[in-house]
């Protein structure tokens, strides 16, 4: 029977992990995601596993690093900057092809910037988190029960794929707290040819690595890795449509802008405004084609940010410029209200309709 | 009454909601209050966010400095001496959660021990994962006992799923409460829930409290 807690979108990730199998954390504190790691030092010690807070963000990434390469499901977690001073590390599980969780609950940039929700890091996560051609695949939960689900969903694609995944949220969806049936515990046994964990003197050693002596045999690394990158583009691209049958106008949000609009949205088809709404769940692989399939259909689109506009320029792509693309953003730690959501799309409509 | 309630337990158990509305409760029977927003742990949520409800109440609310800012400083200002020294007011203070929260207590328990004229309220609520059981609860308690030099005279009932809680949802915990009582020799004072909950509570619980919730930009209307 599965069973009903109340709990902070921080911990949500924390438990969900340990029942995905999780038995590794690595990390060092930061607000606003400071619960993962006080979450995972109370229970790993409780369950045999490990928490270790490192000495530094690279230090942590780096023992993350050091697990995958055993074939262990293995996560760290931190806040923007935070994730800046591990993107070296994520460039190298990238370069193995090891398979981890990285969680981003990012707070106001650029900088030290601040302790207030932001979206900031998009281009950040779906662009190229570290040197290389390497893409993470990105998942943007918008509530406390998808913080849950969406960990054990990145686990699985992250080991199916050997691409690092991250979950990209936000300082109010890690602190804010909401009722969550958590996923059945699952104990996790690694089937991973590839992995290193002592040959017995029975096989040849496998050896975990993301440096090639020659050009060409990085050059194939590459290409064999980018075709992996073309599946998961084909396959597992993940969004919501929010009243979108009808809609001559097309709000496009994730996480935490996505809630806010949903309320701009339904008081605006109280004024009779035809607006519905694509939440993209997978940042990365972004949801192209119910965009290319709205812009055939609506007048405008609206890409509701808290950043200056980062995910608008997806948006833009998808729809490829077939209609007007705006913003509504707010930036530094603010969060744009129902209020302002509304007046955008009220402008999108053409004065009052 | 006693002059100084304080609400303390673990982090997310509510007892920033509670020590609101109990505030509420003492000015509209007659009382001059203060409310201390003593959190040096949490970012979010805070206190501060009903800073317009307590003040239009004519509630004197003290804060730290940099609650809400974009800054992580854990400094409590001078006037929160207020709380515990000047005795012509009733004082409600909100405590950080867990043990790391109750440590800012510390520097004011000498002055609370000596007046003794105070309500150390545990907030229990069964339905977060880390305190689901009375025993575990216990631990949390003993653990902010130690931190805030201050034993718990009293235990609050806040067990709720938040928006989705159904009176049912509190009435079954009402064993676990009782029990959390028994093991550490406290009574449990009051249970509290949202007003609507509460209204149907009545008939079943003694000393039901109702709390009014502040509503959340993100919350979804409908």
């Amino acid at each position: 029977m599965a069973e009903k807690v109340l709990m902070k979108g921080n911990e949500a990730i924390a438990e969900a992990a340990i029942r995905a199998g999780c038995m590794h954390y690595f990390g060092y504190p930061i607000t606003p995601q400071t619960e993962i790691a006080a979450y995972m030092a109370k229970r790993m010690p409780k369950i045999g596993g490990v928490f270790l807070q490192a000495e530094s963000e690279i230090a942590a990434i780096n023992m993350v690093y050091g697990v995958a390469g055993t074939g262990f499901r293995v996560m760290t977690s931190s806040s923007s900057p935070g994730i800046s001073l591990k993107g070296e590390g994520i460039s190298y599980l990238a370069g193995a092809d090891l398979p981890a969780l990285i969680v981003n609950v990012q707070r106001g940039g650029p900088g030290l910037g601040g302790i207030q929700p932001s979206q900031s890091d998009y281009f950040q996560a779906t662009r190229g988190l570290g040197h290389g051609d390497f893409h993470l695949i990105v998942m943007a939960p918008a509530s406390v029960q998808e913080m849950a689900d969406m960990t054990a969903k990145c686990f699985d694609l992250s080991d199916k794929y050997r691409v690092p995944a991250m979950i990209l949220a936000d300082g109010t969806l890690g602190q804010m707290m909401e009722p969550v049936v958590l996923p059945e515990p699952t104990e996790y046994k690694p089937d991973k040819p590839w992995a290193v964990t002592g040959t017995n003197c029975e096989r040849k050693h496998n050896i975990i690595n993301s440096l090639y002596l020659k050009p060409e045999e990085l050059e194939k690394t590459n290409f064999e890795r980018f075709e992996r990158y073309k599946a998961i583009e084909e396959n597992e691209p993940l969004w919501e449509e929010f009243m979108m049958d009808d809609a001559e106008i097309c709000v496009a949000a994730f996480g935490i802008a996505a809630r806010v609009s949903k309320n701009a949205i339904m008081a605006a088809r109280e004024k009779g405004i035809k607006v519905g709404m694509i939440r993209p769940i997978t940042l990365w692989p972004f949801p192209k084609k119910p965009f290319k399939a709205a812009a055939d259909k609506c007048k405008a689109f609206i890409s509701v940010e808290l950043s200056m506009g980062q995910m608008i320029e997806d948006v833009q792509l998808a729809t490829e410029c077939k209609v007007p693309v705006t913003l509504c953003n707010r930036a530094g730690g603010m969060i744009p209200s129902p209020e302002e959501v509304l007046e955008a799309i009220e402008r999108a409509a053409g004065g009052n309709k | 009454m006693k002059r100084v309630t304080l609400f303390a337990g673990h982090y997310g158990s509510g007892k920033t909601n509670i020590a609101v509305n109990f505030a509420l409760y003492l000015k509209s029977i007659g009382k001059d209050v203060i409310i201390a927003d003593m959190d040096i742990v949490n970012p979010y949520f805070r206190t501060k966010d009903s800073m317009t409800e307590l003040e239009k109440a004519g509630i004197e609310l003290i804060s730290p400095q940099f609650a809400n800012s974009n800054v992580d400083l854990p400094a409590l200002p001078q006037e929160m001496y207020k709380t515990v020294q000047d005795k012509s007011k009733y004082s409600v203070l909100d405590i950080g959660g867990d043990d790391r929260g109750a440590y800012a207590l510390g520097r004011y328990t000498p002055y609370i021990l000596e007046e003794n004229d105070y309500e150390f309220v545990f907030v229990a609520n069964f339905y977060r994962p880390l305190t689901t059981t009375a025993a575990e609860a216990l631990e949390v308690m003993r653990e902010v006992e130690v931190a805030a030099g201050l034993k718990f005279t009293a235990i609050v009932n806040n067990s709720n799923v938040g928006n989705d809680t159904e009176p049912e949802d509190v009435l079954t915990t009402v064993p676990k409460a009782e029990e959390l009582s028994r093991i550490s020799g406290l009574p449990v004072i009051m249970t509290t829930a949202e007003t609507k909950v509460c209204e149907q509570l009545k008939t079943e619980i003694d000393n039901v409290f109702p709390l009014k919730l502040q509503k959340k930009y993100f919350d979804i209307k409908g």
